[in-house]
């Protein structure tokens, strides 16, 4: 068996699994938010009539898509999801304090677990180790119910990096040039392993920026080996333990991909498609109204420390906003007292509340009709974030940082340090 | 048998475009129905219950929010044909029990054009032409014939 098909063998029974075949699984974590929990609960309630959740440790509310409550409607949901809580006797429930993601990371996640979440992007715990995938609401609430839920094995695609990393460019310039390979579409259904020097080369926060957008292709899982630096990472968080699993000898890929990133320039994925990426060069000088450093996938420490590299001392252009968003409360404070966000509010960014902020268009950020946004979100879709006649550019927080100086799509190997 | 006419749509037809993220804050499905696919003019004027989408490649990517599914399914739509379906939102349909069926050849059907599936052909009626519908699997099937994951899970229990 590869390492998915060991680690969901070991979630039904430890007997052998192959990619195709469909297994019922126990979860070691259900997790929703309140772009979809509030549908959870009343399938839950209304129609399953289910009155216990499997197991109040394991099921995790977070509000971050639309917290602190940006409308009627939203604070009537939170209400919704907080009553649900106590009524379950829920222990984690998290409010305004991240983006469920990133709290799963630095709370939850360990080695070898397998997650469900009702968000996209719950493929970031992959980073980890573990085995995460987005579902819809009745998905979750029959998981609340019965904590397992039916999956198929998925194919496994391994991608191997090696290379050395250059200056200015990083895993999401990766992970945006492998969708452009790969399509919107080219992983549906499958399960993606990044592995190879260039991988163990990266810190935490770069391999969850891989595996966040792994769903960007169509991937059910990311998945990338938990070795020193992970195991690092969780005894700091005072969270050892887990299950290490690796590739027998005779595991199966469907198919090998290669990348030496050496030679690899910042990428832009331009509107209204992850998938439609060029490098930065071809992009150079597009004029931008609002730029955003934050979300899931780049609102982490190292994002606002690459972006303060650049930023401090400096003034932003000033036809320009620039929102900077960290991830989650602890990350705020963290940046707080190292003085990174002092340096981005002197060089004129705007600094929001913990939360899926501008990524999502739930609260701030909203762009208007024309307009332009440069982001280091993971989705450019028409809409996403306001008028859909606006446009939504992805890149790096390098990238983002680089731009808000010129008020233009800039490539961060120019700027003079 | 399902018949309607076709709606036609492209290739990544994204959840957002189906249902706009700010909306996912209103209290129920049928609040948000109205708001299905907002910027779609063809989608606002002629969709009617009953009607038929017909996409490209990898209907329903982005976000998990069953919201998408859920509110084509509460606007009545009859199916939704498409060259192939996104992970998440094919699951959430599946256990809606919303009909979708994956056709090579959706390029060839027109906007508004006559459509009966039955069985495992689609025809459209205004071209003439027949196609054949990739069966899914057994599994798969079994949901969607029961109404969905609930009523499947209800069944099952009964004959426990």
């Amino acid at each position: 068996m590869n390492v998915i098909e060991k680690i969901l063998s070991a979630h039904c029974g430890g007997a052998a699994v192959r990619s195709g075949q469909i297994v019922t699984v126990d979860l070691d974590y259900v997790m929703a938010n309140d772009a979809t929990a509030c549908l959870a609960v009343d399938i839950f309630n209304r129609d399953l009539q289910a009155d216990r959740v499997f197991d109040p440790d394991k099921v995790i509310l977070v509000m971050d898509h639309f917290t602190p409550s940006s409308s009627v409607a939203a604070a009537n949901s939170h209400n919704r999801m907080r009553q649900f809580a106590a009524e379950q006797g829920l222990r984690h429930v998290y409010d305004g304090q991240g983006v469920c993601h990133q709290l799963m990371m630095e709370r939850h996640v360990r080695p070898g677990q397998l997650i469900i979440g009702a968000d996209s992007h719950t493929c970031t715990y992959g980073a980890l180790g573990a085995l995460a995938t987005g579902m819809g609401s009745t998905d979750v609430a029959v998981a609340w119910k019965e904590g397992r839920i039916w999956m198929k094995v998925p194919e496994a695609v391994r991608i191997a990096v090696t290379g050395q990393w250059p200056a200015h460019v990083g895993a999401k310039d990766l992970i945006l040039r492998i969708i452009g390979d790969l399509t919107a579409q080219g992983a549906t259904y499958k399960a993606l392993c990044f592995t190879g020097p260039a991988i163990a080369a990266l810190g935490m926060a770069e391999r969850m920026t891989l595996a966040n957008m792994a769903i960007e292709a169509g991937a059910k899982f990311a998945y990338i080996h938990p070795d020193a630096t992970a195991l690092a990472y969780l005894r700091a968080a005072g969270r050892p333990g887990g299950h290490v699993f690796a590739d027998d000898e005779d595991a199966c890929y469907e198919r090998s991909m290669e990348y030496d990133i050496s030679g690899l320039a910042p990428q832009i994925a331009s509107p209204h498609s992850v998938d439609n990426v060029g490098d930065i060069t071809d992009f150079e000088g597009i004029a931008v109204n609002e730029l955003f450093l934050g979300a899931c996938t780049n609102g982490r420490y190292e994002d606002l420390e690459v972006a303060a590299g650049i930023l401090a001392g400096r003034k932003i252009a000033g036809s320009v906003r620039l929102l900077v968003t960290p991830a989650s409360r602890d990350i705020y404070l963290r940046a707080m007292a190292s003085g990174i966000i002092g340096a981005l509010i002197e060089s004129g960014a705007m600094i929001g509340w913990p939360g899926c902020s501008a990524c999502f268009g739930g609260t701030g950020g909203i762009i208007g009709r024309g307009e332009r946004l440069l982001t280091t979100a993971n989705r450019n879709f028409r809409g996403r974030v306001g008028s859909p006649e606006g446009e939504i550019y992805l890149a790096s927080p390098a990238v983002v940082a680089a731009s808000a100086l010129t008020g233009r799509i800039s490539d961060p190997r120019r700027i003079e340090s | 048998m399902i018949q309607g006419k076709a709606i036609k749509f492209g290739h990544n037809i994204d959840t957002d475009q189906i249902i706009g993220a700010r909306h996912l804050s209103l209290p129920a499905i049928a609040d948000m129905a109205p708001l299905a696919f907002e910027h779609h003019g063809n989608f606002t004027t002629h969709f009617a219950p009953g009607d038929i989408l017909v996409a490209g490649e990898n209907f329903g990517c982005g976000s998990s929010r069953e919201q998408a599914p859920a509110v084509l399914k509460q606007r009545g739509a009859g199916a939704i044909v498409a060259c192939s379906f996104a992970r998440i939102f094919f699951r959430n349909a599946v256990n809606l029990g919303l009909p979708l069926i994956i056709c090579s050849q959706t390029d060839e059907i027109g906007e508004l054009d006559c459509l009966e599936i039955d069985g495992g052909c689609l025809h459209d009626m205004t071209t003439g032409r027949r196609y054949t519908i990739e069966p899914l699997p057994p599994f798969i099937a079994g949901i969607v014939d029961s109404g969905g994951i609930i009523p499947h899970l209800r069944g099952k229990k009964a004959q426990a």
